[in-house]
């Protein structure tokens, strides 16, 4: 159970691992994420469900190396196994058709983002992606967001590929071109932040998912806790995804410094 | 059937011989046994249980203090019905083997309910000796002895159990409601498995309560007990998530138990509770009891703070506040909106919460609580509340006292309020009837929910109550399961 099949590379601190799980594969759907944990002795971490393959039982995670328990797991190779991998975890997004959808992803917030925009686009949506990360390097799954979108733009800090500027420029250049009728969003707090920002100026209905603190990821702990529209959600159970313009971003980046 | 054993054992012969041996008036003579305990200045240093259980010695003598009733009312007070003077009385004639074979055929988990069952409230408080203004029988520690001298002497006895019968049944959740259902159904021959959301079996008694009170080797060693008459263990399965309801149906099973705990803290609704160092009970304990955090070579963090603050009055206030102790703690203060003697919690276990150093603030209320400039809590705000007329609970409510509020520095709050059902079974099975609430509805009588193979207990059902009797609703459906699936 839980076995790595296959690993790779997609940057220094970003991999990506095929992992055997055969009823999380069959039973996930666009959205949900799974609780990780890498040994006898870990801490349980969640992670966003990339991809699953039902006919080989398996389903992909990315992690970025960004501490102790995402450093462990992505030193795994294949043929180890994860000591636990739980799920699906979450409420599913609800994929409709709303005509022209823009996906806008960050680092590894890419990653969550393919399977919601893949499920868009079979919804018959229009899905204009942007893609947005430091630098060349980091911009991950390109190949895999160009499937399933009409129109792909990238964002690099650096300007080392695509467009040099931060995500909202990107966003804001789709926006003024054409009708968008919905914004998804996943990535860093900061960006999201940012997005919601600006689509709250147009008036454009925004979801985002959220990738707080927890523990046991079943409701139970309350660490996921986050302020949308006034009252406290849990992450868990009720997200990971919200209404982007409701959320209390500063307090949500506030609580993720918790334990640095 | 219980009632007549209750009756029948009473009459064998050397249950009378004892009866003669000693007459009820030396045997009220007898003080109470004491709990052998570790002083509170090392138990605070360490996880050690705090009650290091009676010796064979004392446990014979204390059941000599059982009157052996005629109509013996401590069984009433048993929310599973263990034929309580029977186990005592082999007790008393020192066939431990043979008590111990007693608590098991009604109890799955009798070292866990010798240690955190509130029998006080229970089979203690009905025991013939409160009429005499004597301290009753110590049933608990007793019933701690027999399964700890079962476990100790490593001759594991086994209830006997039915033939198999091939039908499969599922419980959802592996704490104290679905083990006990579990260990009914295996005995009456069914083909159980129990799926468990962790990654370890045993539900609130792994993760929530701490080890100085129950340690983990106790419940496994209760585990490794169903293990070994057939019951299946699966971790990592939520139903509802990883299985569907309807997958269970194609899978074959034929009944299901659904015993999920209550999941989701409670929290006050009050500013700044979403601030770092403010968290739930829940989650301070399952940091540290299933997570391993704050032992060496373990992963998980957990916040530390000089001055802790827990909110509430119940078991689980009283458990967070004494690991606060042990977690380094200067103050660990407790706070409480009524007054001690209105507190829900086990009157032990505010005894060894005085004893650990923790401090007492009665009568007072959160009512806001400030951060400093990084986020993290530094200050409560607590509204001092007197005591009015008593509320739905029977207990005298609350009242604020206009304009008295106190600030106290805190580096940690730990809220412990209370908890609501879990969510993701009732939301993810169709047709299933759920309180406002979200508790799932059932026939109290059956514990049968609205949907006809599907019954339900524990907190799940109840919202948030103790471990017997969340263990009391496994064996009430079990029994009632049993009968609608051999009656088919």
């Amino acid at each position: 159970m839980n076995r790595i099949i296959s690993k790779e590379h997609f940057s220094d601190k970003v991999v990506k691992l095929v992992v055997e799980a055969p009823l999380i594969a069959k039973s996930r759907r666009a959205g949900h994420f799974v609780i990780v944990r890498c040994d006898a002795h870990g801490e349980r971490i969640p992670l966003t469900i990339a991809d699953a393959d039902t006919s080989k039982g398996t389903i992909t995670l990315v992690i970025q190396d960004v501490g102790l328990s995402s450093h462990k797991i992505s030193a795994l190779e294949p043929g180890e196994c994860l000591a636990d991998v739980v799920g699906p975890l979450g409420q599913a997004t609800r994929i409709e058709k709303y005509g022209t959808v823009l996906c806008c992803g960050g680092g590894v917030g890419v990653a969550p983002l393919l399977p919601i925009l893949t499920a868009f686009k079979k919804a018959g949506n229009r899905v204009v992606s942007v893609l947005a990360a430091r630098s060349k390097d980091l911009i991950i799954l390109e190949k895999e967001v160009r499937e399933y979108s009409d129109d792909v733009i990238i964002m690099t800090d650096d300007g080392s590929y695509g467009k040099k500027g931060l995500v909202t420029a990107g966003v804001e250049e789709v926006i003024k071109r054409e009708k968008v009728d919905k914004v998804v969003t996943i990535g860093p707090a900061i960006m999201m932040k940012f997005v919601s920002l600006l689509t709250k100026q147009y008036n454009i209905p925004t979801e985002c998912s959220l990738n707080a603190i927890m523990v046991d990821g079943t409701g139970m702990c309350g660490a996921c806790r986050v302020t949308v529209g006034g009252k406290t959600k849990f992450v868990c159970v009720d997200g990971p995804e919200f209404d982007a313009h409701e959320v209390d971003f500063d307090q949500l980046m506030m609580r993720l410094k918790s334990y640095k | 059937m219980e009632n007549n054993d209750i009756i029948q054992s009473r009459q064998e012969q050397w249950r009378e011989d004892l009866r003669k041996g000693k007459s009820a008036k030396d045997r009220i003579k007898i003080p109470r046994v004491k709990m052998p305990e570790l002083s509170p200045a090392y138990r605070i240093t360490c996880r050690e249980e705090v009650n290091q259980g009676i010796t064979a010695e004392m446990a014979r003598v204390e059941a000599q203090r059982c009157l052996d009733c005629v109509n013996p009312q401590c069984v009433t007070g048993c929310p599973v019905g263990i034929n309580i003077p029977k186990f005592i009385k082999n007790v008393e004639r020192g066939n431990f083997e043979a008590a111990a074979a007693i608590l098991k055929e009604t109890s799955a988990l009798p070292a866990v309910c010798g240690r955190v069952c509130p029998q006080e409230k229970q089979c203690e408080s009905k025991c013939i000796h409160h009429k005499m203004k004597s301290e009753p029988v110590a049933i608990g520690y007793l019933e701690r002895f027999v399964a700890d001298y079962e476990r100790a002497s490593g001759k594991k006895t086994l209830p006997d159990v039915a033939q198999p019968n091939g039908i499969k049944v599922a419980v959802v959740g592996s704490g104290p409601a679905g083990l006990s259902f579990a260990g009914d159904m295996i005995k009456l021959g069914y083909d159980v498995t129990v799926f468990e959301a962790l990654h370890e079996i045993g539900g609130v008694l792994k993760y929530g309560i701490p080890e100085f009170r129950l340690p983990n080797s106790i419940v496994d060693y209760e585990i490794d007990g169903l293990k070994a008459l057939g019951v299946k263990f699966e971790k990592d399965v939520i139903i509802g998530k990883t299985f569907t309801y309807d997958d269970l149906h194609k899978m074959g099973f034929k009944g299901v138990f659904v015993a999920s705990g209550a999941g989701l803290p409670r929290f006050m609704n009050i500013p700044g509770e979403n601030l770092n160092g403010v968290m739930s009970s829940n989650e301070y304990l399952t940091r540290i009891n299933l997570m391993g955090a704050g032992s060496e070579g373990w992963d998980t963090p957990v916040l530390r703070g000089k001055r802790i603050a827990v909110i509430g009055g119940g078991n689980t206030a009283m458990d967070s506040v004494r690991t606060a102790r042990r977690m380094g703690a200067e103050h660990a203060i407790l706070v409480y909106r009524r007054s001690e003697e209105e507190m829900p919690a086990r009157l032990e276990e505010v005894k060894h919460a005085k004893e650990e150093g923790v401090e007492f603030m009665t009568l007072h209320n959160p009512i806001e609580y400030i951060g400093d400039e990084s986020g993290r809590v530094k200050l409560m705000r607590l509204q001092k509340m007197e005591l009015g007329e008593p509320d739905a609970s029977g207990r005298r409510s609350p009242v604020p006292i206009e304009g008295a509020i106190e600030e106290v520095l805190v580096d940690l709050v730990i809220v412990s309020v209370g908890v609501s059902p879990n969510p993701l079974v009732p939301r993810s099975i169709e047709g299933l009837e759920v309180s406002k609430r979200n508790t799932i509805v059932v026939d109290e009588d059956t514990m049968k929910s609205s949907l006809n193979d599907v019954y339900a207990g524990g907190d799940i059902v109840r919202g948030g109550a103790t471990v017997i009797l969340a263990m009391g609703d496994g064996r009430k459906a079990a029994q009632h399961m049993h009968e609608a699936l051999s009656s088919k």
